[in-house]
Parts: structure tokens; C-alpha cells; sequence
């Protein structure tokens, strides 16, 4: 290397060292409006990563007569704060109350940047928070580094009592379901026809399980066809106005049930599955191999233990 | 590092990889194609002066990314390699690197089970054929860690003595090429969790009621808790029945089951 060309790496590197950090780490949070006063900050199908810095949920607000109704706060402390700014842009209404759908650490790590606000979740949702939020902190530093400076998990400070309340016009109904996790708040606004479905719903995103009980998982998606609205937000995927989200998720976890049990049932091993063509109908979801993959390690052992149970030892 | 001087690398570091195929298409190199910061101190460790080659006839399956770092399934198959006497399992950057070791004598050479991942790491099956050379192959898994310095769930929920040492196993198509699963109910601590000293299995071994042996096992620390493995047969080389699973730990707690059906 010529010196020259060493003087020439020398200026690039202090140049890039000297670049403000904080420019970089901007999640871009455009609010999308969904129906009247209802907006969504729609997240990437991806899983978390030092690119996208965990913007890979969907959160969403509500403004109401009497002040904005928040939906989830993301991923970090970060994305708490910027989404906070998002909703400011919009409206100079107060924010009145936060909801919280699951403990999962996508859903409830920028709680930080509401926390002069009430922020309500599900009694099994709180217990979730404060027993695994660390170690949920603790993995999403290594997947999404420096976008998750300063997040600690804050548990949600309040019961969200399911039932119907009109807040500033709107008809808000609180729904308590369960299957994607222990506790799973579904919110619907009967004024303007928008059901926030949490995780219970994933669209062209393949649904994770880390504490899924499937057969509670489909019962809660039944329940959530039965509801009159007009648009849904999943957790994950584009909002829509039918049923196409609940359908996919529904068959997804309806094959995947009957996949594991009927491996289990012939024998197979983990790294049998891990190995298996997925079907056609699914192959093409974002992520849908990872996730396999992951409901393997989470589901299988208890299929496997039922069907050794059945063998002859002695 | 400007271009011409990557290039000139590049031309070396192909050089340096003597690349052959083999008769029955496998691909055999000398360089780790994991690029393992410690092999060359693992290989002289396990192997010493032996040859060791990389041979993708060795198959390891398991996932890219660990989801739970105390149980991460793996399988080994190495039967395109022909007749094998012993095959080692590893993971390179693991506290305690060697996972277990089996000799697949009349069974299948190919083994699945789960281990207990500190970080990111490969993890290689090493297999010796008759001519005492080892091919070895493996992958690269990441992993969030923790796992061998994690607590048992047993330990911690302190009811691991109750069940220590019951096996649960099934046989399927004992007919034919079959499999036998079973789950040994064990802590297996790895003796890196503070106050709680290593405990594992270290020996396993499965015969039939004929007296042949199938497989003798070696395990060591980083095997899951209450281990699961199965075990598969060849084709025309069926057990008789019932089998028998015996083996011991390095308490000298004895393991012992019937498996008839």
C-alpha cells in the first residue's frame, strides 16, 4: 500500500468514525392512515437485525376527542421515543393511555418512551414482562446492537380490564384472548371498524411460538373472525380489510400442529424436521423457514414425550 | 488492503486448498471450510498425528440459529463414508468442546440428539473410516449462549433426583430399518454453573437380546438435559427383541432398560 492510498484510508476512516451515530439510527416511523383517526406504523417482515433495529412490528394510535389511545411501543427505548415524536406530528393531542398486547419485547421495549404514561397490559402479560424481559434484552442487543442503547424493559404499569368504554368518541372495546401468548389483548374500535389483533394475527409473516398453545391460538382466531370490523392490524404484515390474515395464520398453525404430531408419531427426530420440504401453500411466507425451525425447538419435545410415553420400556 | 494485494491473497489461499474428488463425488479439502479460529489446536488435541480431512459425505444437520442454546438439535449421518469405526462430535468454541462420541458397530452410522451451546460455534461430526483417517464436516450454529453455564432445569427446580437414571424409549418398524428414540432422565450438568458439579452421563451402550451389540456411546457435559437420541438399523441387520440400554454415570449411578416394543 502506497502512501498515498494510506492517507487517502485514513481520511475515510476518521470520516466515518466522526459521523454523527445518531443519524444512522433512525427507524423512519411514517404513520399510515387506516381509517378515520386510526393510524399504523407499519414494521418490515423480517426478523430483528442491526439493519432494521427491530422496526419489524406493527404499533399503531388512535386519536380520540379526549387524547391519543397508543398501541404497542416497539422494539427499544428508541423507537418508544421516535414513535412518540411520529404521533406528535400528527396531532397536539395528548396521549391518555398506552395498550400493550403481549409481553413480547417487539410489542413492549420503547415502553421507555411513554413512561410518564399510563401504560396498561394483561395481567399475565405484566408477570411476562417482568420475568423475561431481561433475558429478552439480553438477545435483542446481539441481534440489533446499538438501536437497542439505553432499553431496558419497563413492564406495563397498569391492569387493562377487558370491556367497552367510549374514549373521546370512540367505542373502544378491550378483548382478552390467549394462544400466541398466556395473554393476548386484542383491541377493537367499534367507531371506525379497526380491530388491532396483536400477534394473534401474522399476514405474509410466518407466525412465531415461542409461548404458543396452538390449540388456544386457533379458538382466539375463531373468536376474532366472529368480531364485526372493517380493517385489521396484525402483529405482523400489512394491515387488510378480510379475513386473509386470520386464514393464513389459522392454516399455518393448523399444518404445523398436525405436522409435528404425525413426526412424532413416525419417530422422527428434530433434524428430520429441520430437513423437511415445506408445502407450496406456505414456502413463500417471509421467514416461514427460520420460524419452522424456531417452533420445532418450542413445540416438539412435548409431541415427542407423548408419543416415547406410548412406546415399551421396562 | 488495495486490490492487487487481495487478489495475490486470494491466488494463495486458493492455492493453499488442495481440493480433490473423490471417487463417489465427494468433495474432500485440507482447510477448515468453517474457519474456525481454534481447529488447528483442536485437531492436533483430538487427532494428533492422524490425518483429518473435510469431506462433505459427513452430514450435520441443525439449525442456522440456536432458539434454545440448552437444547439444540443436532444429527449426525456419516454412511456415505462407507464402513466407519467411530465418529466424534465437537464444538469448537464450547467451554467443554467434545460433545460425545459413538461407535456405530451393527447399527446405522447416524445419531441425533441435542446439546448445550455456550455461543456461536460450529459444530462437527468427525468420523474415522477403516484406513484410520477422519473426515470430518459441520456447521457453523449461532447461538445467544448460556448454555453450559446455565443451571439445569432439574437443579433448579430441585426434583431431578426423583426421576434420575428412568428411561423412556420406543421402537418403530423393529421389522425392518427401524429407530429406537429414547429419553434418559438426567441433570447433565456441565460443572460450570456455580455450586453445582459437573454430572453427566458418560456411557451408554445398546444390545439386543441376542447379545449383539449395536452402538456404544460416549457423552460428555455439553449433551442436553434428560438427553433424547435415536439410534437407526441397517437394513437386514434387525435387533432381536427385547434390546437392552445400559450405561452409567460419572457418579457411577447405573442406567439400565428393557425396550420391547
Amino acid at each position: 500500500m502506497n502512501g498515498l492510498r494510506a492517507l487517502r484510508w485514513a481520511v475515510f476512516l476518521v470520516a466515518g468514525l466522526s459521523f454523527p451515530i445518531e443519524a444512522a439510527l433512525d427507524y423512519m416511523l411514517k404513520p399510515r392512515k387506516v381509517a378515520p383517526d386510526t393510524y399504523v406504523f407499519v414494521g418490515l417482515a423480517e426478523d430483528f437485525s442491526r439493519g432494521n433495529g427491530g422496526n419489524i412490528v406493527n404499533t399503531g394510535f388512535i386519536v380520540t376527542a379526549d387524547g391519543v389511545v397508543v398501541i404497542d411501543t416497539g422494539s427499544s427505548r428508541l423507537y418508544g421515543e421516535q414513535m412518540r415524536r411520529a404521533i406528535a406530528a400528527v396531532t397536539d393531542k395528548p396521549i391518555r393511555q398506552v395498550l400493550i398486547t403481549h409481553h413480547h419485547p417487539d410489542h413492549f421495549f420503547g415502553n421507555q418512551g411513554f413512561r410518564d404514561l399510563p401504560i396498561a397490559a394483561l395481567s399475565g402479560s405484566i408477570g411476562g414482562m417482568k420475568e423475561e424481559g431481561v433475558g429478552f434484552a439480553d438477545n435483542l442487543y446481539r441481534m440489533a446492537g446499538d438501536w437497542m442503547r439505553e432499553t431496558e424493559p419497563l413492564a406495563a404499569t397498569q391492569e387493562a380490564r377487558p370491556g367497552r368504554s367510549t374514549i373521546g368518541g370512540h367505542d373502544i372495546e378491550l378483548i382478552e384472548l390467549k394462544g400466541h401468548t398466556q395473554a393476548d389483548l386484542v383491541v377493537l374500535d367499534h367507531t371506525s371498524g379497526v380491530l388491532f389483533a396483536g400477534d394473534l394475527v401474522f399476514w405474509q409473516r410466518a407466525a412465531t411460538t415461542p409461548h404458543a398453545s396452538i390449540a388456544d391460538w386457533l379458538g382466539s382466531l375463531d373468536r376474532l373472525q366472529a368480531l364485526k370490523w372493517k380493517t385489521i392490524v396484525p402483529g405482523h404484515g400489512e394491515p387488510h380489510a378480510d379475513t386473509r390474515g386470520i386464514e393464513q395464520t389459522r392454516r399455518y398453525l393448523a399444518w404445523l400442529d398436525a405436522t409435528l404430531r404425525k413426526a412424532a408419531a413416525e419417530g422422527r427426530d428434530m433434524p428430520d424436521l429441520l430437513q423437511m420440504k415445506l408445502p407450496q401453500e406456505f414456502a413463500d411466507i417471509p421467514l416461514v423457514r427460520e420460524e419452522f425451525a424456531r417452533s420445532i425447538t418450542h413445540l416438539y419435545p412435548g409431541f415427542e414425550q407423548r408419543a416415547l410415553a406410548g412406546g415399551g420400556k421396562s | 488492503m488495495d486490490k492487487q494485494t487481495r487478489s495475490v491473497l486470494l491466488v494463495i489461499s486458493v492455492a493453499l486448498t488442495t481440493l480433490w474428488v473423490g471417487a463417489a463425488g465427494a468433495v474432500v479439502v485440507d482447510d477448515d471450510p468453517l474457519k474456525s479460529a481454534n481447529w488447528d489446536d483442536l485437531k492436533t488435541r483430538f487427532f494428533g498425528d492422524a490425518k483429518v480431512v473435510f469431506d462433505d459425505r459427513v452430514k450435520v444437520v441443525a439449525p442456522i440459529r440456536a432458539e434454545d442454546s440448552m437444547n439444540v438439535p443436532v444429527g449426525v449421518n456419516v454412511e456415505a463414508l462407507g464402513e466407519v469405526e467411530e465418529v466424534m462430535v465437537i464444538a469448537d468454541l464450547n467451554p467443554i468442546v467434545k460433545v460425545l462420541q459413538f461407535r456405530p458397530l451393527a447399527a446405522r452410522a447416524s445419531l441425533s440428539f441435542r446439546v448445550k451451546l455456550q455461543q456461536a460455534t460450529p459444530v462437527r461430526a468427525i468420523a474415522r473410516t477403516r484406513d484410520g483417517i477422519w473426515h470430518a464436516g459441520g456447521m457453523w450454529v449461532d447461538a445467544a449462549g448460556g448454555g453450559c453455564t446455565a443451571p439445569s432445569v432439574g437443579r433448579s427446580t430441585g426434583n431431578w433426583a426423583d426421576t434420575l437414571g428412568q428411561v423412556q424409549a420406543r421402537i418403530w418398524n423393529p421389522a425392518e430399518a427401524g429407530r429406537l428414540r429414547f429419553r434418559v432422565m438426567h441433570p447433565m450438568d456441565t460443572g460450570l454453573a456455580p455450586g453445582i458439579p459437573a454430572f453427566y452421563i458418560e456411557k451408554l451402550s445398546l444390545s439386543d437380546a441376542a447379545g449383539v451389540k449395536f452402538m456404544d456411546l460416549e457423552t460428555f457435559e455439553p449433551v442436553s438435559e434428560n438427553p433424547v437420541f435415536s439410534f437407526d438399523f441397517r437394513p437386514g441387520r434387525a435387533p432381536r427383541l427385547p434390546l437392552l440400554l445400559s450405561g452409567m454415570d460419572n457418579n457411577g449411578n447405573r442406567i439400565q432398560a428393557q425396550v420391547a416394543q
